[in-house]
């Protein structure tokens, strides 16, 4: 579904992707896993279009997207959940949600998407008129996934959803995270919570300074030695 | 009292006109972070070309509000062109690029426009052919025209119906996104680069009206008269919290009565030693106080809330 050749991402000089390949198959979970600065943020904007990458190639669907906008990346069923989050602060619960649907015209399907959203997090139909700027951490996670499962995602990416929650929140999110695959959406998941990640995921990419240095599946990944030492605190 | 009164009269037109223009900077302000300085001269060149196309019709015998309509018409028109090309051709390029880049562009566009309009126009100033005799109404020992209803009620309506629009549209939406986090609206399908398009158009016709405004109360233009109205109308922004729609309107209007009314008594106050030709300073005594003591407005955000 999803086939990076040889990106390479770079920040006002700085190579923070060095050209990796990368490849994502329908139905499937796969993590990307490093420690801070590994590049794995970079990758996503690059495959989201926010950043142009320097050289290489994106396939989705067996088409090219390297440097499309984002806007368009939506509209073929690409999502990414940001990093940080990105809810409209000084929009309600309600409209972040709306803005989640405004590349569809289906006004039903609309309403009973977000019908669904508000079922996954009861938490979010209580605070529907709620700024969404005065929402704790956890319920803005949870908005920023809700929001992008209302472009009704083929290909979802989300980037450290556990960063600065609770770990009953963190473990909240994780359990969304596997409703959402179970109803047949493909994940890209960024994560520093290595053990959550590769537990919940089939495969796992381990990144360092710009590089892919290990790929395996997920369970190879957890009993690895030298992941285990470096990624899972043992 | 009858000066307070009058001067209140005149305060809320010239208000008006002051909010219109604001708006046109606070909403490019709040979506590019750009204090785009050439505004103020499309309000400039929406007030020539009004003058133009009335000077032409006025022996044409068409009726004067028909007149008056093709001509603001031709102005927002000519406006929203000038608008749309001046982000597309000028700004656009330097999106990522540092701040200072574009404010020293926005300078440079205002510049080319003053002088372009000097080359089109002349150096001297414009009259406005005398179309309507204006009614006079007293209240309570002021005056006021139909004129000064007519413009005070028209840039009501009109911004009653901007609220509206940004509110419940789903550009207006897809505006308020954009204007939150850019990078993020991308990622919700929507087209940041024709929001911003539109975001320069809605300025720009908004400012061509508030020339229109202009030439119909003062019945002058003149290439460099968009200066000293877009710095007032800045300010009014900045009053207002620059970046914010509804404080735009309320510190176009603000200004446009503190003005007013310290001309009015700024006479009696001096001794007679400033006259209200000094009008002008009250605008930027306004602005250095909103800097010193205020700097997000009467209705600006605290920085803390763009999480």
């Amino acid at each position: 579904m999803l086939e990076v050749r040889g990106l390479k991402v770079a920040y006002g000089g700085i190579n923070a992707v060095k050209g990796i390949d990368l490849d994502v198959k329908r139905g499937e979970l796969v993590t990307l896993i490093g420690a801070n600065g590994a590049g794995k943020t970079s990758t996503l904007k690059a495959l989201t279009g926010l950043h142009k990458p320097i050289s290489g190639h994106i396939y989705y669907n067996n088409n090219e997207i390297t440097a499309q906008p984002p806007f368009r990346l939506v509209r073929q069923g690409i999502a990414l959940v940001p990093e940080g989050r990105g809810v409209f602060a000084r929009l309600t619960v309600e409209e972040n949600i709306a803005m989640g649907a405004y590349s569809r015209v289906d006004r039903e399907q609309i309403a009973a998407d977000q019908d669904r959203v508000y079922a996954l997090f009861p938490r979010l139909a209580e605070r529907r008129r709620q700024l969404a700027g005065t929402l704790s951490g956890g319920e803005q996670q949870m908005l920023a996934i809700g929001r992008a499962l209302m472009s009704r995602p083929q290909l979802l990416l989300l980037d450290e959803p556990s960063m600065g929650l609770a770990p009953l929140m963190v473990h909240k999110i994780f359990e969304t995270i596997r409703a959402i695959a179970a109803e047949g959406v493909t994940l890209l998941l960024v994560e520093q919570n290595a053990r959550l990640a590769l537990e919940v995921c089939h495969r796992g990419y381990v990144m360092e300074s710009g590089t892919i240095t290990l790929a395996d599946s997920a369970t190879a990944l957890l009993s690895n030695p030298q992941v285990r030492q470096a990624y899972l605190g043992e | 009292m009858d000066i307070f009164l009058q001067q209140l009269i005149n305060g809320l037109v010239l208000g008006s006109i002051y909010a219109l223009v604001a708006l046109g900077y606070t909403m490019v302000y709040g979506i590019l972070g750009l204090i785009n300085f050439a505004h103020g001269d499309i309000v400039m060149v929406g007030a020539l070309v009004t003058l133009t196309v009335t000077q032409a019709l006025a022996g044409s015998g068409l009726p004067a509000p028909v007149i008056l309509l093709i001509a603001a018409c031709a102005a927002i028109a000519v406006c929203i062109l000038l608008g749309i090309s001046m982000e597309r051709v000028a700004y656009r390029p330097l999106r990522r690029a540092p701040r200072l880049a574009p404010l020293i562009t926005a300078i440079g566009i205002s510049m080319l426009l003053q002088y372009s309009a000097a080359l089109i126009w002349g150096k001297q100033y414009m009259p406005m052919p005398e179309l309507i005799k204006t009614d006079h109404y007293a209240v309570a020992g002021a005056q006021f025209t139909g004129l000064q209803a007519f413009i005070f009620l028209l840039a009501c309506a009109v911004m009653a119906g901007l609220l509206w629009f940004i509110k419940t549209s789903r550009i207006g939406q897809a505006m308020r996104a954009t204007e939150q986090n850019p990078d993020v609206a991308g990622l919700m399908g929507i087209d940041t680069n024709r929001i911003i398009s539109f975001t320069f158009l809605l300025g720009s016709a908004l400012g061509a009206l508030a020339g229109v405004m202009v030439v119909l109360y003062y019945g002058l233009g003149h290439y460099f008269m968009g200066f000293m109205l877009g710095m007032k109308a800045f300010t009014a922004a900045v009053l207002g919290g620059i970046g914010n729609v509804p404080g735009a309107m309320l510190g176009g209007m603000l200004l446009g009565l503190i003005e007013s009314l310290a001309s009015g008594y700024i006479g009696d106050l001096t001794g007679g030693v400033l006259g209200s030709n000094y009008r002008d300073i009250f605008a930027f005594l306004v602005l250095i106080l909103v800097l010193v003591l205020r700097p997000s407005g009467l209705m600006g955000q605290r920085v803390s809330d763009r999480a």
